[in-house]
């Protein structure tokens, strides 16, 4: 019995020990790591932008956290635009421009994307309006009924007498 | 009355999101429109799969209404696909292939394997052509006119179905639009 616990409890210290080697394994750094600037204001616009742009193939990922082929070599143009010094806004346009408004995850205001970019705020506007009209109507009604129910309750209570 | 209209207002809400859903259901949402519908194929200069020292730009894409098909050894639905592609070759229709980040041996091995349905075939080793024109995934398939601009683009495996009831239409329609023009 002690034999067998000694050997579980050290079979357990060294799976800790392995786990807690799991994060210096060069893999479990971010694949966005891999791109080095010079400049630290170039290096900071350029993650935020792959964690604002969407990948096309593996959709409902970042091109930061994607390690698709696609997400790759998006990300490879857009180290190439910010190192040529394009502003984020121009890195956008230009990939836009190939992969459509799905690329960012931010679409841009037109007649098309209007329901999505007012479409909640009207809904909440109407159900509110709605609460202030049916609120205003039945306040008033309550007066009326109050007063009925007042002219009511004097009633009975004159017949109780 | 007035309230009666207020107690329709949900279930009329009901159904217009209902037939929202519904219409939803039948939308792949892994299919993207192309960006470049109605724009010029991308400016490029690449060397033909067959010969790495002749180079070749977008101007080859004048004169005649074509198809790009974009593919790739290491993509299996192109192996699906490539039946197809050599059957409308045969309908006289010019197919240009897109040899898309692929090693050129084995991309020429393929084609002496499985018959060849391309006139030519651009060798984007990189995908930067790719890349321009919005590829984001093997096998896709452009809709080219005389113009050299991009008019359709179909993403996966064409099929007899879908060559016949949503690609060969715009071809045929785009080449009759050029004999009138004439």
């Amino acid at each position: 019995m002690k034999v067998l616990m000694r050997t579980f409890s050290l079979k357990g210290v060294l799976l800790i020990v392995l786990m807690g080697c799991l994060p210096f394994l060069p893999q479990a750094f971010a694949a966005i790591d891999v791109y080095k600037f010079e400049d630290e204001g170039k290096s900071k616009r350029f993650s935020a932008l792959m964690n604002e742009l969407r990948c096309p193939k593996c959709q409902n990922q970042n091109l930061a956290d994607s390690n698709a082929g696609l997400a790759k070599d998006l990300k490879d143009r857009a180290y190439e635009l910010i190192q040529d010094g394009q502003s984020n806004d121009e890195v956008v346009t230009y990939l836009v421009e190939r992969y459509g408004d799905f690329i960012t995850y931010r679409p841009p205001l037109r007649l098309g994307t209007l329901m999505l970019w007012f479409g909640p705020l009207s809904l909440f506007v109407l159900v509110f309006l709605i609460f202030v009209m049916r609120g205003r109507a039945s306040a008033a009604t309550l007066v009326v009924e109050d007063e009925l129910d007042q002219d009511r309750l004097k009633n009975i209570l004159d017949e109780d007498n | 009355m007035k309230k009666q209209v207020y107690y329709a207002l949900p279930l009329l809400l009901f159904l217009v999101m209902g037939a929202l859903f519904w219409r939803a259901l039948s939308h792949d949402p892994s299919l993207l429109p192309s960006a470049r519908i109605g724009k010029a194929v991308p400016v490029f200069e690449l060397s033909l799969l067959n010969a790495a020292d002749k180079k070749i730009t977008q101007d080859k894409f004048l004169g005649q209404v074509s198809l790009l098909n974009v593919w790739a050894t290491w993509c299996p639905s192109c192996r699906v696909e490539h039946p197809m592609l050599l059957d409308i070759a045969k309908q006289g229709i010019p197919i240009r292939g897109l040899n898309y980040k692929d090693e050129r041996g084995a991309a020429l091995a393929y084609l002496s394997d499985f018959g060849n349905p391309y006139e030519w075939v651009i060798y984007d080793e990189r995908g930067s052509l790719g890349l321009d024109l919005g590829v984001y995934g093997a096998p896709e398939t452009y809709v080219i006119d005389r113009e050299g601009v991009v008019r359709f683009r179909y993403v996966g495996v064409i099929s007899a179905d879908v060559w016949l009831n949503e690609i060969k239409p715009i071809v045929d329609e785009l080449n009759q639009q050029a004999v009138v023009s004439k």
